[in-house]
């Protein structure tokens, strides 16, 4: 809703949910023309890349989790079960799949066939889901192999031996996938236009930065769960383009208008947290409420880093070399997204004291194990070095089966009423 | 004197605790909690007050807890169960630092402060793996009362090793041990040492710290409290009012709200 304030103030997420409408009814049309798309995944998508070979791109991680937004991902579910797949399996990969076998038929809209995937090893199920579109449509599957940080808390720098090998070795590949791309395409490699992309994908990922630092103030100016799940949409949809870069501009100027006239998203800011995960999307907004509903609000995620494809390292690529700048930056992006689901307890410290947080609430989901796994020893590692207070929640980001609401809220109350009591046991008492 | 009072409505249970000034229980009630279940807390809160011969309007203040917290409709305010268990253990064993407790539907390991409040929790997930029900679901497939099932199992002596704690398939596991000739008594013991195992291990996720206490309804159970003794190489707290600690806690937080209101004073414990 946009209001006074100079009509800046809920500017972005009104524009942000057309964008999104608009992209997904691009898709519908390139869907019904019949044009292939890219598939690519949200870490690691390279769209920079396969905006200069003019792929429509699909991000099925995207259209899954809107499925569940939209409280119809229960459907597609029962359909990839019915079909074959596990309950156990991704609930991602089994929407995804229901999206397929339903011929692209999603509630926003027809999602057109892939042409090609293209992925990186940031999440081991990306390879196998891959397979899936490959033996589906007999599609070309080109896997970027990103090596990740040897030991938690060693990242070696741009310049450095051990980077610059790991940057030789991701740009060879970029070399090798670029004639299959023009091979499916039709389209030559065109590196002027691949840097234009990446300048466009320059500003953004210098706003997401920005964006980022700005929510250490106090209000914070936007949910970093709720508005940044929008947010994570742009960057991830509109990467590489000029509507994406002024979107995040113009997302910057209204934040910055907020934090400079204390305007936060909540009338009374009582809690700070950081959220640990991916959201609870079958109860999207009143998952946030039970937070809200005390005060609450989620000032930072780790889910803006590890799915904002690099964009949270506020990344700029050098254009003199696009290819070799390119692989540098999917290099530090893939890095950052894998430590920032494996090697967390050094990134949340530093996340708690920039933002000054009361706590950090876990979301490990049945079906990603990827980002659950580790959780518990991350909390236990963390809490072993600070005494910040923590929940721990479970429930799923598509399957509403294993979401019990009166349980979440149940552990989401008792959490706020220890924070309230060791509130009140650290302020001073004053007699009157 | 003023009274408070403390409503926890449960899955199975509702119980009621009133309180007088110094803190001290002076009427409790029990029943089932039902389908019904704002009459369920209607009469519990009847029920103790016909208990303590109190008048309503004596009970100045009230706090719900449980599942059905929202449903004491005639309370003043709500706490979760999980910080009322705590407040309630600590109040009946000063010593407690680590609360487990065992209700119908939940178990909940608690690390509490020595005020009572809570430093940190977990439960069992969305599925009832390992709690009340799941005895209770022995207790049918046994066609044995719940209130004797902790003795039975006491005379087991060599305790079946219970593969599986889910509720669900709780019928048919007991079944088939009591179909390889099996013992009533060992299988039993070896329903309570797989649930006192999975207990232990939410235990452990928040961290042991001596003393504990046992609380809920399952603490009634001798069985239950011989086999997480058994586990934890340590005996536990266990109060023969363990199933009302719940509302105790509660009525503990409504005694806080009256003295509140009452001593000039800010910055003080508020529910």
């Amino acid at each position: 809703m946009v209001t006074g304030t100079d009509g800046l103030v809920g500017r972005a997420n009104a524009e942000g949910a057309q964008l999104i409408r608009d992209w997904f009814t691009a898709l519908d049309a390139s869907a019904q023309a019949g044009r292939p798309a890219a598939y690519v995944f949200v870490m690691g998508s390279m769209a920079e890349l396969l905006r200069a070979f003019d792929f429509p791109i699909v991000f099925p991680e995207i259209n899954s989790l809107q499925t569940a937004v939209r409280r119809v991902s229960h459907e597609f579910l029962d359909e990839a079960e019915d079909y074959g797949y596990s309950p156990d399996i991704c609930g991602y990969v089994k929407a995804d799949v229901a999206v397929q076998l339903r011929g692209g038929e999603h509630p926003m809209g027809r999602i057109p066939k892939p042409a090609v995937a293209v992925h990186t090893n940031a999440c081991n199920t990306y390879i196998k889901w891959a397979e899936i579109w490959e033996r589906m449509y007999q599609v070309p599957v080109l896997t970027v192999d990103v090596p990740g940080s040897r030991e938690a808390g060693r990242r070696p720098a741009p310049g450095t031996p051990d980077f610059e090998r790991d940057r030789r070795y991701v740009a060879a590949q970029l070399r090798e996938i670029i004639p299959q791309l023009e091979r499916v395409s039709g389209v030559r490699f065109d590196v002027d236009r691949l840097r234009e992309h990446m300048a466009h994908a320059n500003t953004m990922n210098r706003a997401w930065a920005r964006l980022l630092e700005l929510n250490a103030s106090r209000p914070s100016v936007f949910n970093a769960l709720s508005d940044g799940t929008i947010y994570l949409g742009i960057s991830n949809g509109l990467r590489g383009t000029r509507e994406g870069a002024e979107y995040f501009e113009r997302l910057v100027e209204e934040m910055e208008y907020k934090a400079a006239h204390g305007i936060g998203t909540l009338t009374e800011e009582e809690w700070r947290l950081i959220f640990v995960g991916v959201p609870c999307y079958p109860i999207f907004r009143r998952f946030t409420e039970m937070f809200s509903h005390w005060g609450g609000t989620f000032v930072d995620s780790t889910y803006l880093w590890f799915a904002s494809g690099g964009s949270n390292l506020g990344l700029q690529y050098d254009l003199a070399d696009p290819l070799e700048g390119l692989a540098e930056g999917l290099l530090l992006g893939v890095r950052d997204a894998m430590d920032s689901m494996f090697f967390q307890t050094d990134l949340l410290l530093d996340m708690v004291e920039r933002d000054q947080a009361d706590g950090i609430v876990y979301h490990p989901i049945k079906s990603c194990r990827t980002v659950s796994t580790g959780l518990a020893d991350t909390r236990r590692a963390l809490m072993a070095r600070r005494d910040v207070p923590s929940l721990f929640i479970e429930s799923d980001m598509m399957d509403r089966r294993v979401v019990s609401e009166a349980q979440l809220k149940n552990r989401v109350d008792a959490f706020f009423e220890g924070l309230a009591a060791r509130r009140r046991q650290a302020a001073p008492r004053v007699t009157e | 004197m003023a009274y408070a009072a403390g409503v926890d409505v449960g899955s199975t249970q509702t119980k009621a605790v009133i309180v007088d000034e110094a803190a001290c229980i002076v009427a409790r009630s029990l029943g089932p909690t039902g389908a019904n279940v704002v009459k369920a807390a209607e009469d519990a809160f009847q029920q103790a007050l016909d208990d303590g011969k109190l008048r309503e309007e004596e009970v100045e203040f009230i706090v719900g807890t449980g599942y059905g917290r929202y449903k004491v409709t005639f309370g003043n305010t709500q706490v979760t169960e999980i910080s009322c268990h705590a407040r309630g253990a600590v109040h009946m064993f000063p010593g407690t630092r680590t609360v487990l407790d065992m209700g119908g539907q939940d178990t909940k390991a608690i690390r509490v402060a020595a005020t009572g409040d809570i430093v940190d929790f977990c439960m069992n997930d969305k599925c009832a793996a390992g709690t009340g029900r799941f005895l209770g679901a022995a207790a049918s497939a046994l066609d044995i009362p719940l209130d004797d099932l902790g003795a039975t199992a006491l005379g087991g002596e060599r305790p079946v090793k219970i593969s599986t704690t889910c509720t669900v398939f709780a019928e048919s596991e007991v079944l088939s041990w009591l179909g390889r000739g099996k013992k009533i008594e060992d299988i039993l013991l070896g329903v309570h040492q797989s649930i006192a195992a999975r207990s232990v291990g939410l235990l452990r996720r928040v961290g042991i710290e001596s003393e504990v206490t046992f609380t809920g309804g399952v603490a009634r159970n001798l069985a239950m409290i011989a086999t997480v003794n058994e586990r934890l190489d340590a005996p536990v707290n266990v109060s023969e009012d363990s199933h009302y600690i719940g509302a105790l806690g509660a009525a503990l937080f409504a005694l806080d709200h009256i003295h509140t209101s009452r001593a000039p004073i800010t910055g003080s414990r508020e529910a």
